[in-house]
């Protein structure tokens, strides 16, 4: 990760995009776990909106503010029960201005 | 909250939703359409190219009205290294036409538009409402959906799911997969704004015209995967993007991967001083003719990226989608007007006719390609570049080397990459080509 000062912190990606947060609602949910299996925790590197990240104690957090809802992660998690992937609500969530 | 009852209800208002409310309502069917998001296309995202032949079989004077950016009349396909790329490059005035054959759009705009089409056809859209649930009859078929709106059920003859390759309702419902991680592929894109006159400058254009770069190659770290620029009015689209399952063996992330492929000293300088207003992601269904669920079934029909109809060789998708929109449409049409029943024997129509059009045709054609560019990757995305980067350069550097020795030096590369199987790779692509 010697490189990481020379690209941009995604967050800052995200702040260009349009969002309509449907707070305290967040549409998809990691189930409690010990130890992360491996496809959660390549979810870590592999979000493209950086939702996933992974705590000192071992255990892989989710914050879905940023969601692109772009599904990788329910392709990657969702049937071995890692978690629980919904769509947020009618209207909720990312708004693309371009696409 | 909908007493009553529907011809058919379209789930979603991206290409192929769009499609198939278009031309089931403008053939005098009561449509209704759902989509999730705010409006039309602002859960939708695409390189995004158009392609004229296939929107003109739907809409014929979409020319007139539609939001379409630049026709594009250069293609140029990139074999990239860390620092360099060979390129083939197609350019032709024939495409300055009088009917372009291809345009880039921005899906956010162009949606809402092709949606307005629908609608001004009599289709009836109701945005901010997800579909739920399908519903179905004592025998199991489907008779309508469940909305996250307050109500109860909507009732439908025949629900056409064009949800996308993320849809959830079908994948529920159990009447197609959950696309497996070999079978997407993850893009990300940003949106780079530039005053035209410059993008037309450094992609030597005028007025309108437009340009396309296709690269792949080193940039993508040895996965199977590519990356795109597409020149739009203002903007330039840059993005790249990998099968799933190859991300998630590898230690990279996508932004960063964005984030080389801009850095790339051939790509630099074409967005050099702009202004970036979006990043977005997205899954590609890549899996091809193999990973075609069933598309029709009791009172259903599956359209577009949700049914897998994308064609990753030739980086064709929406033509699939408002094709298979289109046909569904027409299938539906020609069972309502005969008084039939939306049953499974009379929607095998719909899978009938897109086997006869170019949506399946094609797809058949390249079966074995998403197989071969998976197994191959790193041969094809790391290997191989190098190897062509390094006999250009040392055909091109004058450096007082004779040029018997050199030929020679470039052979030996070539000899050394059959070890890594560069015949049996040649041959493989051949054959899955064919």
């Amino acid at each position: 990760m010697s490189l990481e000062g020379e690209f941009q912190k995604v967050e800052e990606k995200l702040f260009q995009n349009r969002y309509l947060v449907d707070s305290g609602q967040p549409h998809i949910l990691v189930a409690p776990h010990e130890k992360p299996s491996k496809n959660l925790l390549a979810m870590t590197h592999l979000c493209p909106a950086g939702c996933y990240s992974q705590a000192e104690s071992g255990q892989v957090e989710l914050t879905a503010d940023g969601c692109l809802e772009c599904g990788t992660c329910r392709v990657l998690c969702e049937e071995s029960g890692d978690i629980t992937w919904n769509y947020p609500r009618g209207g909720y969530g990312i708004l693309f201005k371009f696409g | 909250m909908i007493d009553e009852k529907f011809d058919a209800i379209v789930i979603g208002a991206g290409m192929a939703g769009n499609a198939a409310a278009y031309t089931m309502a403008s053939r005098g069917l009561k449509v209704l359409q759902l989509e999730r998001g705010e409006y039309p296309g602002s859960k939708n995202v695409q390189g995004g190219i158009l392609y004229a032949d296939m929107l003109e079989k739907i809409v014929p004077d979409f020319r007139d009205e539609a939001p379409l950016e630049r026709r594009l009349i250069e293609q140029r396909f990139w074999f990239m290294t860390d620092k360099a790329h060979t390129g083939m490059h197609y350019r032709s005035d024939e495409f300055n036409e009088e009917r372009p054959n291809r345009y880039t759009i921005i899906r956010s705009q162009f949606d809402r538009w092709f949606a307005r089409q629908a609608q001004s056809k009599g289709a009836i859209l109701l945005c901010e409402t997800t579909a739920i649930e399908l519903i179905r009859d004592a025998y199991g078929k489907v008779v309508g959906v469940r909305t996250d709106r307050s109500g109860g059920p909507i009732h439908a003859d025949v629900v056409v799911l064009a949800e996308g390759v993320n849809g959830l309702l079908g994948t529920r419902s159990e009447l197609r997969p959950r696309p497996s991680a070999a079978h997407v592929a993850l893009a990300v894109k940003e949106m780079h704004f530039l005053p035209p006159e410059v993008i037309e400058a450094r992609f030597n254009l005028k007025g309108d015209e437009g340009a396309v770069i296709e690269a792949a190659g080193t940039i993508s770290e040895g996965m199977a995967g590519m990356g795109f620029i597409y020149t739009n009015k203002e903007s330039i689209s840059i993005g790249i993007g990998c099968l799933v399952s190859d991300f998630a063996e590898s230690e990279t992330s996508p932004a960063k991967l964005l984030d080389i492929f801009k850095k790339h000293p051939s790509v630099a300088p074409l967005i050099a001083g702009s202004e970036v207003k979006e990043y977005a992601a997205h899954l590609i269904p890549e899996g091809g003719y193999k990973a075609v669920p069933q598309l029709f079934g009791d009172g259903w029909v599956i359209c577009g990226d949700a049914g897998q109809l994308n064609n990753a060789v030739h980086r064709e998708g929406s033509n699939l989608a408002m094709t298979s929109g289109r046909l569904a449409g027409e299938a539906i049409f020609q069972i309502k007007s005969r008084r039939e029943t939306m049953n499974k024997a009379n929607l095998s129509l719909y899978k009938k006719m897109l086997d006869d059009s170019f949506v399946l045709k094609d797809l058949k054609k390249y079966k074995d390609m998403p197989e071969l560019l998976h197994t191959q990757a790193q041969n094809l995305f790391l290997t191989y570049p190098q190897l062509v980067s390094k006999a250009m350069e040392n055909f091109l550097r004058v450096d007082g080397k004779p040029k018997i020795d050199k030929e020679k030096d470039t052979f030996r590369n070539f000899r050394k990459a059959r070890g890594f199987g560069l015949i049996g790779d040649a041959f493989r692509i051949a054959r899955a080509w064919r």
